[in-house]
């Protein structure tokens, strides 16, 4: 479903921007959970003790990820789990498809993921004949919408309340014109309950994986992780390679940060320790690469696999919220899918690390410490150079990299453009001026800095 | 194989190591005071959860007959409980035998003052399902079993043996439509915690 239309941020972003309102609306909505996060923040004194702790355990997950994940495997098995290894996305949906179709099943109950998003895991099933039902609300909605997530945490907050109302209307038998959530959701509880108690099996994501254990928890605050997984017969839990961390006390730095930075909750309602399948029941964990090794190994952006998708860099980056998650076409969008998803398909995501203002507030809420912004700068760097570039946003580079590597042109510039601004504002303010489409252009200064100091210079004398 | 092809990957790419850091620190941190109780229950209230300080087992049946009306389908995990069908005499039922229960009242052993959480494993909930497909949920807990943050009480679970283990910290919720906060998504519809004094 991403980009099936093969539009770039810039134009897919515009179309977002048309509707003036539900812009400011979608703007203001994310702002507010920023806000909450801040206030959560500002409560622990230990707060950035705890970032730094969670920033210095990823550090030695990814230095030594090979053995724990020997480690998670093999006590995985101890505790009675199967566990299976995946080195792409088409491979993880093959076992996903064998494992129900080894038991006669086809249908299906999911729980949040943004791993088989990625992987394209519910069209794929879909094509095979299965049934696949997203059980966390946004996450239904969109789907009944036949749309991605726009958010990693909040999959549909780019809907407003009446739209989700129609949806509901046309699908599960909601009321013409009922926009109230409370009604809403208890419809969609009803609806949703006969899935649980249907399906025979479930699957979940996975926020941790510990190696010392072999367990995994799931974070929810609706349960309906915990709804699908206890009353199917067969649990199926997708990760990342990466989501490993080395020993059960350290999900006390992680669980700590993690809603703190997503929602301003202090923890969600459930986090949810899975270490051995219940009686009856099996569990299957299927370990997915796709990708990440090769992230790994490039140091510049290997830190990006630290994140625990807590989605506060979408909350705070003023291009996401004024563009909407869908105007990213990629699964995890926003600030760390922009870092994400080059990695996986350079020329395809050459308009993402552009995507940026650069402000760096995504890194200075990261819970986990990455340097969002820097990595962003360093992929443009990257993508220009192997020539991916988006051809707009070549020609600017080039003719700034050239005034930049020119003081005289430079200075005159400076000069030039303070008249152009003056007297000419529409040379600028047009369409074909690439850096004037992206961005607000500054109010113009009376005089350069350049100016200012040699006059004061020559007053001093 | 891909397992051997992933690991070689990996081990090529991963950097030089990275020792673990110290979590001393935040273990010996209480930064939520020394008033646990008070603590706890303004921020699970603040979360959704009704929080009762109770003397004895007789308040805590008091509360539970003025909220429940006899007739409904009630079990308990604790003994104590003892009117109520006990949750340890039906673990031969399937899971989904019990979607008609109007309550579940179980035993928590550590609860956290910074975030409301209750801990309860497999052997507390008898059966997995139970917590999530009541109607409503009722967990009592001593008040000594309060710890001041998550730190505390993933040392005091240490390496802990169970099949499945929960945080929970509050009714089932969800603010998916426009970020209204509904009570009440697909699990328990309210929380009731009875802190015994
Ligand atoms: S990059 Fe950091 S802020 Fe963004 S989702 Fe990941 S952990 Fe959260």
């Amino acid at each position: 479903m991403s980009n099936v239309t093969g539009k770039t941020h810039p134009q897919l972003a515009a179309i977002f921007n048309q509707d003036e309102p539900r812009v400011d609306w979608h703007d203001e909505t994310l702002w507010w959970v920023r806000q909450k996060r801040d206030i959560q923040a500002h409560k622990l004194p230990e707060w950035e003790l705890l970032r730094e702790t969670a920033s210095q355990i990823k550090n030695n997950v990814l230095s030594n990820l090979s053995t724990y994940l020997e480690q998670f495997e093999a006590n995985a098995i101890n505790n009675g789990v199967i566990v299976h290894w995946a080195a792409d996305a088409e491979e993880h949906n093959k076992i996903v498809h064998q494992l129900l179709q080894e038991r006669g099943i086809n249908r299906m109950v999911k729980s949040k993921s943004m791993l088989t998003e990625e992987c394209h895991l519910n069209e794929y099933l879909k094509e095979q004949g299965i049934d696949v039902i997203d059980s966390d609300l946004g996450e239904r909605i969109v789907q009944l919408a036949n749309e991605p997530p726009s958010h990693i945490v909040l999959p549909c907050i780019h809907k407003k309340k009446e739209e989700i109302g129609d949806i509901f209307h046309e699908h599960l038998g909601s009321a013409k014109g009922e926009s109230d959530p409370k009604i809403l959701t208890e419809t969609a509880r009803q609806h949703l309950r006969e899935v649980f108690l249907t399906r025979r099996a479930a699957l979940t994501g996975v926020n941790f994986a510990i190696a010392e254990t072999g367990e995994f928890v799931i974070c929810t605050n609706e349960g309906n992780a915990d709804m699908g997984a206890h009353l199917a017969e067969i649990h199926i839990a997708s990760m990342g390679i990466e989501k490993i961390i080395p020993e059960r006390k350290h999900l006390g730095v992680f669980l700590r940060l993690l809603t703190r930075s997503a929602t301003g909750q202090p923890i969600t309602t459930y986090s949810s320790h899975f270490k051995r399948p219940q009686q009856g029941t099996a569990i299957h964990i299927i370990i997915v690469d796709n990708g990440r090794s090769i992230q790994l190994g490039r140091e510049d952006f290997r830190n990006s696999l630290k994140c625990i998708r807590c989605g506060a860099c979408m909350n705070t980056c003023p291009v996401y919220r004024k563009s909407g998650g869908h105007s990213y076409h990629t699964a995890v969008a926003g600030p760390i899918g922009s870092i994400l998803a080059p990695n996986l398909d350079m020329k395809k995501y050459a308009d993402l690390p552009f995507a940026s203002t650069l402000c760096g507030s995504c890194s200075n809420v990261c819970p986990v410490k990455i340097d969002i912004h820097n990595q962003l700068y360093k992929w443009r760097q990257v993508i220009v150079k192997e020539g991916y570039s988006p051809t707009a946003k070549t020609i600017a580079m080039k003719a700034m990299a050239f005034t930049l590597s020119s003081p005289g042109l430079y200075r005159s510039g400076g000069k030039m453009g303070r008249i152009v601004f003056k007297y000419a504002p529409f040379a600028v303010n047009n369409g074909l001026n690439p850096w004037y489409k992206h961005r607000e252009m500054p109010k113009t200064p009376e005089e350069s800095f350049g100016e200012w100091y040699s006059k004061r210079k020559e007053a001093k004398q | 194989m891909s397992r051997e092809k992933i690991l070689a990957a990996v081990k090529k790419n991963q950097f030089t190591h990275a020792p673990l850091p110290d979590l001393e620190i935040l273990n010996s941190l209480t930064a939520t005071g020394d008033n646990l109780t008070q603590q706890y229950t303004s921020v699970a209230s603040a979360g959704g959860s009704f929080v009762y300080e109770v003397k004895d087992w007789k308040a805590i049946k008091t509360i539970l007959h003025k909220e429940f009306k006899p007739g409904v389908k009630i079990i308990s995990g604790i003994p104590e409980l003892d009117e109520y069908t006990y949750a340890g005499s039906v673990l031969d039922e399937s899971s989904h035998s019990f979607a008609d229960t109007e309550l579940t009242i179980l035993q928590s052993n550590l609860g956290v003052a910074e975030n409301g959480a209750l801990w309860l494993t497999e052997s507390q909930m008898n059966i997995r399902v139970l917590p999530f497909i009541s109607q409503h949920l009722a967990v009592v807990i001593s008040k000594d079993a309060l710890v001041p943050t998550m730190a505390q009480a993933y040392a005091q679970i240490g390496n802990a043996d169970y099949g499945y283990g929960a945080f929970i910290s509050g009714p089932s919720k969800t603010a998916d439509i426009e970020q209204s906060l509904v009570i009440g998504a697909h699990g328990p519809r309210s929380l009731s915690v009875f802190i015994l004094t």
